[in-house]
């Protein structure tokens, strides 16, 4: 009897105690939420070299704003690969932290979920006015005609990186300004075991980074008019061509790079294995691989011959924004956070620290930013970089196209002939599996 | 009295039950439910506002006309074959293994412990490091086989293109086989050495008495870890998500990655679940029939 009542008692209690946990994490009502002033939950994206050296980076800044305002801000840095799975579920759930670093090409499919802080014109006066950015940076935080879903934190572009020595030996004396010059350069830099150009081409991001400003050289837009995606038009299947062919045809990069995916090209290219390097402010990078800032030089990605106008594009404008979670529990707090993060003072330290460029225009006067690379890269981002589609369904296109280029580098790379046919028929596929919308 | 006792039992399980709804009955039936909706990025945020879409998610799943029906369709080929591929050879190498060092040797313990090395690593570093080995340029794989060997003539890629597969099926083996071993090793130490000093006493060969004797009576254990081992390799999300990251070579991609890849990187969660459900139904239709024959049988045996 005894006992029966006891295990009674124990069943029920956790049964209680067990629905009660799962109530617990029940939703969170929608923006302008300030119950918790006192504190603020901050995802910071990697952008040092390494998690922990980002954490080194960005504590004292942070005790500066607790000195600043009294909040107090828990710090989580985010490794790129975990990221966006993050958002997603603090998306699904509700529970996510109150400020976020989001990759600018996010910035759409984001907004589209309507899980970030819209950032219309009243929003942007609280934290110094929209005129401050660079306008292309804000080209790239939100589908054109809606209130941004974040605001640029650092800008990069890319740009050509080149090996200034092996350029002397084989006699080259400035670097390739059209493709024709480039493939012509890159055969003559290409011998004993050199190559004259790295590509990361196991890496899906960094595939369709380049399908896309080589497309709109092509004239190869991926979305029409009405926001269909339109991947495999015949400037699409030449602007993936021309890239594969850097390994199938041209064979000026190593055919082993088409499994690179962890900056093994930027390895090669510090080390002199590969004379160039389509990189994205790879200065810092470069530096922690012991490479000498005076052996390289930086000009931008070539252009075909006689480009101009919208054709001319060289770079996206790549990116990291900033954004606030609408489910946050303190708005004021974290827009108060976003202004310091975009401060004069904060963007010239943080970005002169990571290598990248201040998206706010004062702060890009600094002379921290007045090297070769990054006035070059700066000026890049101004008149030569285009945003990637703001479209919802951006990440789905990044995924799709960027692995369609992998398996055809995977194919060059095996010694398997790439046509235009092979290339039409993975871009199809990929066309195929975009969602109906 | 006896009403009271008959009670008991279930008081007890009560707690378990409780738990083993909260923790798998409810996700797999929210999950059976997300797979009639249209879950795309524009309803995760309140994902009850997503609107009903049928047999959609279905229809195009299974509609192998089409590009998303025919990835997956080959996607289920490549598991059903790295299934019967990696399980086999971790029997194989288990039965082997555990046989082997039923004699007792000098040095028995030390190569029991170290056979059980992969099974004790945490699956993340052991995967990542054969993702080192197996790069082209600089892994230690091709290093052996073409530096040092010369069994190729030119490097061959180990983590994309064809012998991805290849790749995937040898880690595999080696991270499952030691469960194997190890539950065999426990199966034979329950067969009497009554058994086979009396069959050797007959006449009977080292061959004879592994398949007269050993092998019907670690017919039990065999029948369970066949099925436990197919489940989990079939099933296996760790190995090929770390060797290949987000988007798995054709030739290696493991159901388990291709349902990941539907719904969290092309933000379909829909479709996901209508993959998943999918991937149940037919689970559950291989163990019933597995159990279903393997138990005739050995009641037909008894």
């Amino acid at each position: 009897m005894r006992i029966n009542r006891l295990a009674a008692a124990t069943a029920l209690v956790s049964v209680l105690t067990l629905t009660a946990t799962a109530c617990g994490g029940g939703s969170t009502s929608g923006g302008g939420d300030n119950s918790s002033p006192k504190t603020l939950t901050y995802w910071a994206s990697n952008q040092g070299t390494s998690l922990e050296n980002d954490k080194q980076v960005l504590e004292p800044e942070l005790r500066k704003f607790e000195a600043q305002t009294g909040i107090k801000v828990k710090l989580e840095v985010v490794p790129w690969s975990d990221l966006l799975n993050r958002i997603l579920a603090a998306t699904a759930s509700g529970q996510g932290p109150d400020v976020l670093n989001i990759g600018n090409t996010w910035s759409a499919s984001l907004q589209a979920t309507g899980a970030l802080l819209p950032f219309d014109d009243a929003t942007f006066g609280k934290i110094g006015g929209k005129d401050r950015f660079l306008p292309a940076t804000i080209a790239s935080a939100g589908a054109a005609g809606k209130a941004p879903a974040a605001v640029p934190l650092y800008s990069m572009a890319y740009g050509l990186y080149y090996n200034k020595k092996l350029f002397d030996a084989a006699g080259i004396s400035k670097p390739p300004a059209t493709w024709e010059e480039l493939v012509a350069d890159g055969q003559k830099l290409t011998k004993d075991g050199k190559y004259g150009l790295a590509i990361e081409g196991g890496n899906v991001s960094e595939n369709v980074h380049h399908a896309f400003a080589l497309g709109k050289q092509h004239g190869a837009d991926w979305f029409d008019a009405a926001g269909k995606p339109v991947f495999d038009t015949p400037e699409a299947v030449a602007t993936v061509k021309q890239y594969v062919d850097f390994i199938a045809k041209d064979k000026i990069a190593a055919p082993g790079n088409a499994e690179y995916a962890a900056n093994q090209s930027v390895t090669d290219f510090a080390s002199g294995k590969a004379a160039m390097l389509m990189w994205q402010a790879a200065g810092a990078s470069l530096k922690s691989h012991g490479m000498n800032p005076d052996d390289y030089a930086v000009a931008p990605i070539p252009l075909p011959a006689g480009a101009s106008g919208s054709k001319a594009v060289t770079s996206m404008v790549a990116g990291i924004n900033l954004a606030v979670f609408k489910n946050s529990k303190n708005t004021d707090g974290a827009l108060q956070f976003v202004k310091f993060m975009t401060s004069n003072e904060e963007q010239i330290q943080l970005n002169k620290t990571y290598g990248s460029i201040p998206p706010v225009k004062d702060a890009q006067a600094d002379t921290a930013f007045a090297t070769p690379e990054l006035k070059m890269l700066s000026n890049v981002l101004a008149t030569g970089a285009a945003p990637l589609p703001q479209v919802a369904n951006e990440s789905q296109f990044e995924t799709l196209v960027g692995t369609a280029v992998k398996n055809l580098l995977a194919a060059a790379a095996a010694g398997k002939p790439v046509t235009e046919d092979s290339v039409k028929a993975e871009l199809t596929k990929a066309q195929q599996q975009m969602p109906a919308s | 009295m006896t009403r009271r006792r008959l009670g008991l039992p279930y008081l007890l399980l009560l707690p378990a039950l409780a738990l083993e709804l909260l923790i798998h009955l409810v996700p797999m039936v929210v999950g059976m439910v997300m797979s009639f909706k249209q879950l795309t990025q524009f309803y995760i945020r309140d994902w009850s506002t997503a609107p009903w879409s049928g047999l959609d998610n279905y229809r195009v799943s299974v509609d192998f006309s089409a590009p998303i029906g025919q990835s997956l369709l080959n996607s289920f080929w490549v598991t059903c074959l790295f299934t019967a591929l990696a399980v086999g050879f971790s029997w194989l190498l288990g039965t082997a293994a555990a046989v082997f060092l039923q004699e007792s040797f000098r040095g028995r313990g030390l190569l029991r412990t170290l056979f059980l090395i992969p099974y004790a690593l945490p699956v993340y570093a052991a995967v990542i490091t054969w993702s080192f080995m197996f790069q082209r340029d600089t892994g230690l794989v091709n290093h052996l086989l073409v530096d040092q060997l010369y069994l190729f003539d030119e490097k061959p890629f180990w983590l994309i293109g064809d012998n991805s597969f290849t790749a995937l099926v040898v880690v595999a083996v080696w991270k499952t086989w030691p469960f194997a071993f190890l539950t065999l090793m426990a199966g034979l130490q329950n067969i009497p050495r009554e058994l086979y000093e009396a069959a050797a006493m007959d006449g009977a060969g080292v061959w004879q008495q592994l398949r007269k004797i050993t092998l019907p009576s670690l017919r039990p254990v065999n029948q369970v870890l066949v099925l436990v081992l197919f489940l989990w390799t079939f099933n296996d999300f760790n190995t090929p998500y770390v060797l290949f990251g987000k988007s798995a070579p054709e030739q290696a991609d493991l159901i388990s990655i291709h349902i990941y890849q539907s719904s969290f990187v092309t933000w379909n969660f829909g479709a996901g679940s209508a993959m998943s459900v999918l991937l149940l139904l037919f689970l559950l239709l291989v163990t019933a029939i597995y159990l279903f024959f393997t138990s005739r049988r050995r009641d037909a045996d008894a």
